[in-house]
């Protein structure tokens, strides 16, 4: 791969970045959580689209999914509980150059931090938004999260989560400017790495909500999903996921899907049967907030100090 | 004078000469929608252009619509005029026209009027087709009159209709005539302004007015037996004039920071309308929040990212913004936070004065969280102090707190023309190689300070964490580590705290009583003491401006004078607490602030009424404190017609 273009010719780079380019801390993560799988597909994809590791900002709130930015070698910025979309949003406002990743959690996004969730799919600037959804809190030691399916024996509950849980990607399908919408396993590292690639080349805030294991408290959240790949369906479009065989072959309840068509995308994404995976809904043709939010940001000290003389005019006596 | 009250020597004998006098307390107030805001604005203006001294206080429901004629629907303006610079909103009122007799008991019972005060009544309700009504105004005209109003009852309304078919709405320009003809105005001036005010309407609208304007003018001449003249000040310097908020709108034009984000509340929010307008021609944006909590976070964002950002809110959005304060703090993000102080807690006066957050700004955030806190004193010090703000958020890497108020905020006054350079201006971000091996918190051991990476700076990524951080922004949680970073984020504070000024007393360095204030207070403050001054009492006063960290010298200040006391707007116990045990008493906040920092024994007087202090208050205030030190005689008043 190095510096090897298509024609064959050998070109070497003024700069090129490997994975390890990428990686940063040692993930304190338990053995066996699905973030490290995560982790791994982003550092690939920021790989093999060759980003400046001093262009890329991984953004999180606070949960076990929020040490992400911490694994990664380029900047980052780990805030406030349930706050990553405020301050993911307010970095892309002035600095659309930058590369958003954000990493959240089931807690973290559709808990405490609901309310900048909404607004952060309406704003549609151009990230990526990774749900962490492991149906628990981890971090605070077992306590029912807002995914939670009824029944599951908590801290908090310990006789059993009782309300129904939210379905955070119906959520965000209804959600005015909703750009993109899409699911994947932690158990499928292809169609992680495919599915996330595919958020990253959307232009707009590319929603992925990632189903995965904690291996200490819900160990065997999707247990009968991962025994029985017929309970995975996966969804199947030539502008969709599409994962390598390797990500692909076992499942054969496959459904062809338009992810233009937001009805049919509400429709699959309600499905209790099975749990469906790949593109539910794209439109890159979406407003997007930092196309007005950037907007005057190259203003020179010239022209500001011009004007602001002129704006006094205004209050002269 | 009788209590203490200053008149202005508003004679209401008949005279065909203009009165010359130096001062002028004018209110005007309606039900809300009737234009008594705009029309007294107008007015300040059209004085400020004439060379008066002008400041002005809004008197604002905190509904838009609240019920006609009724006392707390109150709605308007007060405007002193002066020949010297005006500082503040002075005591009660000379005249005060009046659209109704009941918003006029809105005024009685926050202490506006006294006896003699003039009112300009409209009279219609006297034959208004409803018999309650009717009953209600004579009433009232009875009553006002035994309370020693001088009372003119005038067919203002009726007077209109000679111009307009809906006097409703065009009322104000009238009375804004009379006002004019009474303090003897410049029609042309005011013409002017009537033109500038409704430059978006259609030139009938303005014409309408103007005409109005004139009716004014004519049934003041025709009906009224006094007028005055206001000498005006002699100055060689271009004047603005602005309210509280719009001078913060352009501090943060002048200060080169390119981003505001914030949420709706009052009454800070009129700082970001001004903005709107004209924000984007400096390339600036203003982004409307979901929430408080969202305002501040996407400042932060912004900030991490190089474009420092200001977020303008009131105090129940600085609750809410707490925990990203915090942030802020912990890991040194430049970061400008206006606070427009209003009554509270909890939703508490959201249209008038307190200052009651001094504690908010310098404790709120858990932890330990050392900030700067800085008080605009005056509307020009709104402007100012978001330069220096921004400044020193960037130069010490840390949130700057700026409190102003309502009074403030509202308050509309003429000071100089600010020439913008460069230098106060945020440079351009930089975006050159990060120096290898340079940590992303190099913390100076001396000074605390340290040099801060930018997103596109090559080789100097890190990871920005809440958590306790090593200087390379390594999550740590030994021992050490969290002491030595805790005290760098301090010291870096008191690093600030030596490069501040003593401040400067008003009046002698010594004497009897040092009177300490901050915030919006200064003008009442200043002229109570310059009133006792004159009267030949030995009392002087101080503002603070640096809150956190505190301005240097105050100790060795205090002891100068025998007792030191804060004058505030907020609340305080009884003197000697409920029980009668004084280590009970809640005291006034900067009172109690300044008590822990100095060890002297500061005492206070505070009050939250939702209005700005008359001088007339302090200098009561004065006289029983010396009255009580055994230094002036019993019953002896502090003032001087």
């Amino acid at each position: 791969m190095f510096g090897l273009k298509t024609d064959w010719s050998l070109d070497v780079l003024p700069r090129y970045f490997s994975l390890e380019d990428y990686q940063g801390g040692m993930a304190r993560w338990c053995p066996g959580c699905g973030d490290h799988g995560v982790l791994t597909a982003v550092q690939r994809i920021c790989r093999d689209a060759q980003l400046l590791p001093e262009q890329t900002v991984c953004v999180s709130g606070i949960g076990c999914s929020s040490r992400f930015p911490h694994y990664m070698k380029t900047y980052g910025f780990h805030g406030l509980h349930g706050r990553a979309l405020p301050v993911a949003c307010g970095v892309k406002s002035r600095r659309p150059d930058l590369h958003i990743w954000v990493a959240t959690g089931d807690g973290d996004c559709c808990s405490i931090g609901a309310g900048h969730w909404v607004h952060a799919i309406r704003y549609n600037m151009n990230m990526v938004v990774m749900l962490f959804d492991n149906n628990v809190y981890g971090l605070t030691k077992n306590q029912t999260s807002p995914t939670s399916q009824p029944g599951l024996k908590t801290n908090t509950h310990p006789r059993g989560a009782f309300l129904p849980p939210l379905n955070p990607s119906l959520t965000t399908l209804s959600i005015a400017n909703v750009s993109f919408v899409a699911q994947t396993v932690d158990w499928n590292p292809p169609h992680v790495y495919a599915t996330l690639k595919l958020a990253f080349e959307h232009p707009g805030l590319s929603f992925v909500r990632i189903f995965q294991r904690c291996p200490v408290f819900t160990p065997l959240v999707f247990e009968d999903a991962q025994s029985d790949p017929s309970l995975v369906m996966l969804l199947e479009d030539e502008n969709g996921v599409t994962a390598d065989a390797a990500g692909i072959k076992m499942y054969k309840n496959r459904v062809a899907h338009d992810p233009s068509d937001i009805d049919k995308a509400r429709e699959i994404v309600s499905r209790e049967d099975v749990l469906p995976i790949g593109l539910f809904f794209a439109d890159p043709n979406r407003p997007r907030y930092e196309m007005m939010s950037s907007v005057g940001a190259d203003t020179t000290i010239e022209e500001k100090l011009e004007t602001f003389d002129k704006e006094l005019d205004r209050f002269a006596i | 004078m009788e209590n203490g009250q200053v008149t202005n020597g508003h004679d209401v004998e008949g005279s065909s000469e203009p009165k010359t006098i130096h001062n002028a307390i004018v209110e005007i107030v309606s039900d809300s929608g009737e234009g008594a805001q705009k029309a007294g604005q107008s007015f300040a203006t059209i004085g400020a252009k004439s060379g008066n001294g002008v400041w002005t206080v809004e008197i604002i429901p905190a509904e838009i619509k609240p019920p006609a004629r009724s006392r707390a629907g109150a709605s308007g303006i007060r405007i002193r005029l002066g020949s010297e610079q005006i500082t503040n909103m002075g005591d009660t009122a000379d005249i005060v026209v009046a659209f109704n007799e009941q918003v006029l008991y809105g005024r009685i019972i926050n202490d506006a009027l006294r006896e003699g005060t003039v009112v300009l009544l409209e009279n219609k309700w006297a034959s208004d087709p409803d018999e309650q009504i009717r009953d209600m105004y004579t009433t009232a005209v009875k009553d006002f009159r035994a309370r020693g109003l001088i009372v003119h009852e005038l067919a203002m309304h009726e007077a209109c209709l000679e111009y307009t078919p809906k006097p409703q709405l065009g009322k104000n320009m009238f009375v804004l005539g009379m006002l004019c003809w009474i303090y003897q105005l410049n029609p042309d001036l005011a013409l002017r302004e009537i033109a500038a005010v409704f430059a978006k309407k259609s030139a009938a609208v303005i014409e309408s007015n103007q005409k109005l304007f004139h009716g004014g003018v004519k049934f003041a001449r025709e009906n009224l037996t006094y007028c005055y003249t206001i000498p005006t000040m002699k100055t060689e310097q271009d004047l603005i004039v602005t309210n509280g908020n719009q001078a913060v709108g352009l501090g943060v034009m002048a200060s080169g920071m390119e981003m505001v984000s914030m949420y709706p509340i009052t009454p800070a929010t009129s700082a970001t309308h001004y903005l709107a307008g004209v924000y984007q021609k400096v390339g600036g944006f203003i982004h409307q929040a979901e929430d408080e909590i969202a305002a501040i976070g996407f400042a932060i964002g912004a900030s991490y990212a190089g474009k420092t950002a200001c977020t303008i809110t009131s105090g129940p959005g600085l609750a809410l913004k707490t925990e990203f304060i915090g942030l802020a703090v912990m890991s040194e993000v430049p970061l400008v936070i206006v606070d427009v102080q209003r009554g509270g807690p909890a939703t508490g006066l959201p249209t008038k004065v307190e200052q009651g957050d001094l504690f908010a700004a310098l404790y709120a955030s858990p932890g330990d969280a050392p900030k700067v806190v800085m008080a605009a004193a005056t509307i020009e010090e709104c402007f100012h102090m978001i330069i220096t703000a921004r400044k020193l958020a960037e130069m010490f890497r840390t949130p700057v707190i700026v409190l102003t108020d309502a009074n403030l905020a509202t308050g509309q006054t003429a000071y100089p023309r600010p020439k913008a350079t460069e230098e106060w201006m945020a440079p351009p971000i930089d975006q050159s190689p990060w120096p290898e091996g340079l940590a992303p918190y190099e913390w100076d051991k001396k000074t605390g300070l340290s040099r801060r990476p930018i997103p596109g700076q090559r080789g100097g990524e890190y990871v920005l964490t809440g958590l306790a951080h090593t200087k390379l922004s390594h999550v740590a949680y030994d021992p050490t580590v969290n002491q030595m970073s805790t005290e760098m984020r301090s010291r870096k504070i008191a690093s600030l705290a030596q490069t501040l000024r003593p401040p400067t007393i008003h009046g002698d360095d010594e004497g009897d009583l040092l009177l300490v204030g901050w915030g919006s207070t200064i003008g009442s403050i200043e002229e109570a003491v310059d009133r006792a001054r004159a009267d030949g009492y030995k009392v002087s006063s101080l503002h603070l401006r640096f809150i956190a960290p505190m301005e240097p010298g105050l100790k060795k200040m205090f002891e100068r004078f025998k007792r030191v006391m804060t004058i505030e707007l907020n609340y305080s116990d009884p003197q000697g607490g409920f029980s009668g045990d004084p280590e009970t008493a809640r005291r006034a906040q900067l009172a109690q602030h300044l008590r822990a920092q100095t060890l002297h024994d500061v005492g206070y007087w505070s009050i939250t009424p939702g209005q700005p202090l008359q001088p007339n208050q302090i200098c009561q205030v004065i006289a029983k404190t010396l009255e009580e030190m055994g230094l002036a005689q019993r019953g002896a008043e502090v003032a001087h017609a």
